[in-house]
């Protein structure tokens, strides 16, 4: 199917960006990739009057590292994230989850802002951000706010944007010394769509034991979750594979998933255990 | 629908047509231009059929809007040999019967392009990861599989 039509602008300033947002509101749609968003448009499950292209509009494609965080502007090519040594050295579970996103050519063209604010239910960036506690950059004309990853993804598809809001960047803590992530996924395809994925961040103390750790799981729920219990079990323990087992049964038991043409809810339950103990071994490996 | 200008550079070659906002990529190579071999599958992302290189690397061109990326180059499978020839990488699909009815060709040819590029000597298991995402109804994996590490055999590094 071809999608309907619609007016094209490809603003070249962040400034038109918002103010062509604020004019036409939820008539429009922003297209940064594309890679989910065109979909959608081709098969008519949004029919927007406007597409504001954000493709022509250099200052939102960048990777920064300040004060102690990682900053990826919104068009930031996931492909020029995952290649970027910066993240690789500052957010390593980002560099981890990045080759999961999908095929090579996806990640060419889509970008770490627009999964972020597309919000799918089985899209690991956001159970990247829970993990890390990153913290959304949102601006509208003339205004700007920070939304913390737990208060920004609400339901598949459904971010707490407001009309005339648009994800300006992303903001991840920088990793210290201490600091071992992973990202453990599994699904029908490697770089296909997930069934269930786990991000993993710890911190591990001179003696080799958990000094802090923070558990994500997505595929399990309209959102991604933490794995508020699994966490409890880890900390201040060494990471022996009792202590894994322990933690994986008891993330298993803390989430509630559904049955769908994927995977059968009891399915997702045993892959949350597996993947919770696969994601921390990764991690201090 | 209004119309706008589109301005590519496909196969070495410079174009400039007028379109509506929403003609895709696909469309525009297949109907614009009569660049038949990028096919069209699901027109949706998912079967890599109308994989083409965008300033040089694998887009799916069914999730692009020609205006979208007005202004970049583009290679199609018609532009990775000269006329009546084949390149090495097509050569190798040939000899070892990777293609069926061909329909997924295209698409997997320049996949290996890239992939190739980036890893000119991929295992077994980095080149079934390389192409994931690209579908044979057919399902003669096995010999497009062969088809790349041969190809990656008789090629000099980095040629594509
Ligand atoms: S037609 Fe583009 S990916 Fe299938
Ligand atoms: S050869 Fe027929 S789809 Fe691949």
């Amino acid at each position: 199917m071809k999608p309907a039509p619609f007016e094209y602008v490809s603003p070249e300033t962040e400034e038109e960006v918002l103010d062509l947002l604020r004019r036409h509101g939820d008539d429009a749609r922003l297209l940064a990739g594309g890679q989910s968003l065109v979909p959608m448009l081709n098969l008519r499950i949004v029919q927007p009057a406007v597409i504001i292209d954000l493709g022509r509009c250099p200052s939102l494609a960048y990777i920064t590292v300040e004060n102690g965080s990682l900053v990826c502007g919104t068009m930031t090519r996931q492909m020029t994230a995952e290649r970027s040594s910066e993240v690789r050295e500052a957010c390593p579970l980002l560099a981890a989850a990045l080759p999961h996103l999908g095929g090579t050519a996806h990640r060419n063209r889509g970008t770490v802002g627009g999964t972020l604010a597309h919000a799918d239910r089985l899209a690991e960036l956001p159970a990247v951000a829970l993990a890390l506690d990153a913290e959304l950059l949102v601006r509208s004309a003339g205004a700007e706010r920070t939304v913390a990853a737990s208060g920004f993804f609400l339901s598949d598809l459904t971010t707490s944007l407001r009309e005339g809001e648009m994800l300006h960047a992303v903001r991840f803590p920088r990793a210290g010394v201490h600091h071992r992530a992973a990202f453990a996924e599994v699904g029908n395809r490697r770089h296909g769509f997930a069934v269930v994925g786990v991000a993993a961040a710890l911190e591990v103390s001179k003696d080799g034991a958990c000094a802090g750790v923070r558990l994500a799981v997505m595929g399990v729920g309209p959102t991604p979750v933490r794995l508020a219990e699994a966490e409890h079990i880890l900390v201040e323990n060494p990471f022996d594979a009792d202590i894994l087992r322990t933690a994986g049964e008891a993330a298993a038991q803390s989430v509630d998933p559904a049955n769908d043409i994927h995977a059968s809810a009891a399915y997702r339950r045993r892959l949350t255990a597996t993947l919770v103990e696969r994601a921390v071994r990764e991690a201090v490996a | 629908m209004s119309k706008v200008e589109v301005r590519l550079t496909v196969n070495g070659a410079e174009y400039v047509r007028s379109v509506e906002p929403r003609y895709l990529l696909v469309d525009f190579l297949r109907r614009e231009l009569g660049l038949t071999g990028t096919h069209i599958g699901c027109e949706q992302g998912v079967c890599g059929a109308c994989t083409v290189l965008l300033d040089g690397q694998t887009a799916r061109s069914c999730l692009h809007f020609a205006v979208q990326v007005s202004g970049s180059e583009i290679t199609t499978i018609e532009g990775v040999s000269a006329e009546a020839s084949l390149s090495p990488i097509q050569d190798a699909f040939h000899r070892n019967h990777a293609l069926q009815c061909g329909y997924c060709t295209p698409g997997f040819v320049l996949t290996t392009v890239e992939l190739l590029r980036q890893n000119p000597s991929p295992d077994e298991t980095e080149i079934r990861r390389g192409l994931t995402n690209n579908v044979c109804r057919c399902t003669g994996y096995v010999n497009i599989i062969k088809a790349v590490a041969e190809a990656a055999r008789s090629m000099p590094t980095g040629e594509g």
